[in-house]
């Protein structure tokens, strides 16, 4: 049988369940490296949150008879928080996140596109300040377990080999030590923690901080998803080379985040303006996993060019704002949920040139 | 060669699809034995039928006259008799009276005396373009007597030529290109002596290197004054406004003609058609026409009289496969939906396509707001805020605040959005209950 349909009759090669697909992919390899170096309760904490977040749409697919599974958004909120997730989370606190982001945060507004809020976002946001203790005790990765120097400081001997070490995350301590007024070189009070030989070498070389080299190749502590930089890099140069991502918002966001670190992220410790580190701050933490992930959700997001770009600027600017003068050492996701508020307002004043306009002209001209 | 060049917001790569019949020569169509010739042709007022049941009409003869400024006189294109006039659907949607002519078993052949164009001023020229009932052949079916009649003090500087061919699966100006690079060339000097332009420029698609440099070099063998300009592929470039930016970096303003920025834009189709107009006094009333897609057996370009039924175009062309979806009339990104294969060509039609099942309608979404239509829109628009509005019926909003009626409905957007929004569906809508209130 013939159809007959408006034109368009051929279509582009992106779709909305075929996009949700491929934010899958690209956020597995930093996943799997997260799994790997965390060990099987980072596994089990990833499967949990996905697996909560898919019953949660499907229950309220029950409830509100439209079933929504198909269009696989229900697994890229489940995956983003278990990334979101320390690895040693009591698994009940994924689950409640996953539930809060599909039930509350998306479904209550109306389901796919409808949300104001990321889903990920909202549900890390929600569990971070009800667990809080929890959401902030992390470990350290395997890759840093067999440092000489976490062994003997741990005082174990060599054959005992614990699951896991506790070990807080370079923002962490930069913000303890802030906060009990240490000032100078912000690297200082990383010293003595653990780090690679690999890291080391390299950054003895290219005269870099290894710290900052650990956290880029994902040898830190963090939450699951989010240590390893490169492999977030990677996943967003697929998406951004499958069309479903733009530059604009990653670029923007840690680019004007880097610049504020740079110029200001001095100040707190008692330096002078234009002495703040920028690398290390770039590549722990949730930023790389927020700016080229989170930040770029479609719904949450401005339509236009122009706001994408204010959108990140602000993200930018907040996430600077939170890390450096807040009570807390992360930012991102906090920073991401105050611009998500922003969006309607962006997308409503923020109008792209049209094709061929041309500035009215001044009427004073005419009276003359 | 020159330095390609194209148009700077937004648009389209979709796949091209020319190889389908790319190769193919162009060849004529054996005459059907029935042709349905409509009166609306061409954008505008229909023309007035001067016929009725039963009488004789012979090729070339005047059969419908232009019934006011924008409109064009309708020609016959066989001997024959008319055996009936009824109202008849174009592929288009535009329902006009049409004139059934049984086409004669024996035809004459007139147009072939050599008239010397040269010698003629340049209002016999331009009478002679309207009395040959051109229009328009991109598909727009715009008056070219209209477009030609420049106002006094009016000025043109650039005659652009159209030649970009940018929508998917059309080769019909290709073949010309190649085929008929000379008949062209002169065409175009003969538009250029009803309109008097300072430069002629002819936009032509990179897909088209071979067209691009046969044209090149015939230009310069016969001493014309015509720049071939490059276009780097892009949709929808052969839309007025973008081949305009990218051949001479203007944009016209909203709301005007090319002629507010000093330019004139013609189909390059329409410069072979007023070719023989200028040197046989030859009417339009036959065209090429590409027959492609991949639900067709023998993708062809052929050159069939005004008036074909759709259904002999695809017998033609080897009949169509078991996997055919949809037939379009003209382009894949703007042409119509045909339901009916008994439809008749008329002056516009640039293609046949018979295509499989393209587009998955499960794939269907509700708006993520990735704001992929307005990065890709080439008018600058916002088509999800206007779709918006135009669902709850705030048709007025659409069109003052988001110039709803600036959208020349290239699809871009449709092309884009991955949720399958039929955005343009919704535009047609809105501006058609729009202009009502």
């Amino acid at each position: 049988m013939i159809k007959v349909r408006t034109s368009p009759h051929i279509h582009g090669p992106l779709s909305t369940d075929k996009s949700m697909l491929y934010v899958i992919i690209a956020l597995l390899p930093a996943t799997l490296w997260g799994i790997y170096v965390f060990g099987l309760s980072a596994l089990i904490t990833v499967l949990v949150s996905v697996a909560s977040a898919v019953l949660a749409e499907y229950l309220l697919g029950k409830v509100s008879k439209e079933y929504t599974i198909n269009d696989y958004s229900a697994i890229v909120t489940g995956l983003l928080i278990g990334m979101n997730m320390p690895p040693q989370i009591p698994f009940y606190i994924p689950v409640l996140a996953s539930f809060f982001a599909i039930a509350v945060v998306k479904w209550t507004f109306g389901g796919l596109g409808a949300n104001w809020a990321n889903p990920a976002i909202g549900g890390r946001i929600f569990v971070f300040f009800s667990f809080t203790s929890q959401m902030s005790a992390f470990s350290l990765p395997r890759t840093l377990m067999g440092s000489a120097d976490v062994i003997s400081r741990a005082g174990y001997a060599n054959h005992i080999v614990p699951d896991a070490f506790s070990g807080a995350t370079p923002l962490s301590v930069l913000k303890t030590g802030l906060s009990m007024g240490m000032t100078g070189d912000q690297y200082n009070l990383l010293n003595g923690r653990p780090v690679t030989d690999f890291a080391s070498k390299i950054g003895e070389v290219l005269g870099i901080n290894p710290f900052a080299v650990d956290a880029f190749f994902g040898n830190t502590a963090g939450c699951i998803g989010e240590v390893s930089a490169l492999l977030l890099i990677l996943g967003g140069l697929f998406l951004l080379y499958k069309g479903i991502i733009a530059w604009r918002i990653p670029v923007c966001f840690i680019g004007s985040f880097g610049i504020l670190a740079w110029i200001f992220g001095g100040v707190p410790y008692g330096n002078g303006l234009f002495s703040g580190e920028i690398l290390l701050p770039i590549f722990s933490g949730g930023l790389m996993l927020g700016a080229i992930f989170m930040a770029t959700d479609w719904v949450t997001t401005p339509t236009t060019p122009a706001g994408e770009i204010i959108f990140a600027i602000g993200c930018g600017f907040f996430t600077f704002l939170l890390r450096y003068f807040g009570s807390l050492p992360e930012g991102v996701s906090l920073a991401i949920l105050l611009m998500n508020m922003m969006t309607p307002t962006i997308d409503r004043y923020v109008k792209v040139k049209k094709f061929g306009f041309v500035k009215p002209e001044k009427k004073a001209k005419e009276a003359k | 060669m020159l330095k390609s060049a194209t148009f700077s917001r937004g648009g389209v790569h979709p796949a091209d699809k020319k190889n389908l019949a790319k190769d193919k020569s162009i060849v004529r169509l054996p005459l059907p034995e029935e042709l349905i010739v409509s009166m609306s042709q061409h954008l505008g007022a229909p023309a007035k039928a001067l016929k009725a049941k039963g009488d004789t009409v012979s090729k070339g003869e005047l059969i419908g006259q232009a019934s006011s400024f924008i409109s064009a006189d309708v020609h016959s294109p066989v001997d024959g008799v008319v055996t009936e006039i009824r109202k008849v659907e174009l592929a288009s949607g535009a329902v006009a009276d049409a004139l059934v002519i049984k086409v004669n078993e024996e035809q004459t052949n007139p147009f072939t005396e050599i008239y010397d164009w040269k010698n003629q001023s340049r209002e016999e020229i331009q009478a002679l373009i309207k009395s040959m009932g051109i229009v328009g052949m991109g598909g727009a079916t715009f008056p070219t007597s209209v477009k030609f009649s420049i106002p006094l003090g009016k000025k043109v500087e650039y005659l652009v030529i159209n030649g970009a061919e940018c929508e998917p699966y059309l080769t019909c100006d290709y073949r010309l290109m190649l085929e008929k690079a000379d008949e062209v060339l002169e065409g175009i000097m003969v538009a250029a002596k009803a309109v008097e332009p300072e430069n002629i420029i002819v936009g032509v698609e990179l897909n088209k290197k071979d067209a691009i440099e046969h044209l090149e070099e015939r230009a310069k063998a016969l001493g014309y004054p015509i720049i071939i300009q490059p276009l780097k592929m892009k949709y929808p470039q052969g839309d007025e406004k973008q081949l305009l930016k990218a051949c001479i970096n203007r944009e016209i303003p909203s709301g005007k003609l090319p002629l507010d920025i000093g330019a004139v834009v013609c189909n390059l189709g329409t410069t072979f058609a007023i070719y023989e107009a200028a040197k046989f006094h030859k009417p339009l009333f036959e065209r090429v026409i590409t027959i492609s897609g991949e639900s067709i057996n023998e993708p062809k370009n052929v050159i069939a009289p005004i008036g074909t039924k759709f259904s002999e175009l695809i017998n033609f062309a080897g009949g169509t496969k078991d996997d055919l979806s949809e037939l379009v009339s003209g382009g894949p990104m703007m042409g119509f939906g045909v339901s009916d294969d008994q439809t008749p060509t008329v002056k516009g039609s640039s293609g046949l396509l018979a295509l499989p099942l393209t587009i998955d309608d499960s794939k269907s979404f509700p708006c993520v707001s990735c704001g992929k239509c307005v990065q890709h829109c080439p008018m600058g628009l916002q088509p999800n805020r206007m779709f918006r509005l135009i669902k709850h019926g705030k048709y007025q909003e659409a069109m003052n605040e988001y110039s709803l009626m600036d959208c020349k409905e290239c699809g871009c957007c449709a092309y884009t959005c991955p949720s399958h929004i039929p955005l343009v569906q919704g535009f047609k809508l809105g501006k058609k209950l729009g202009r009502k209130k």
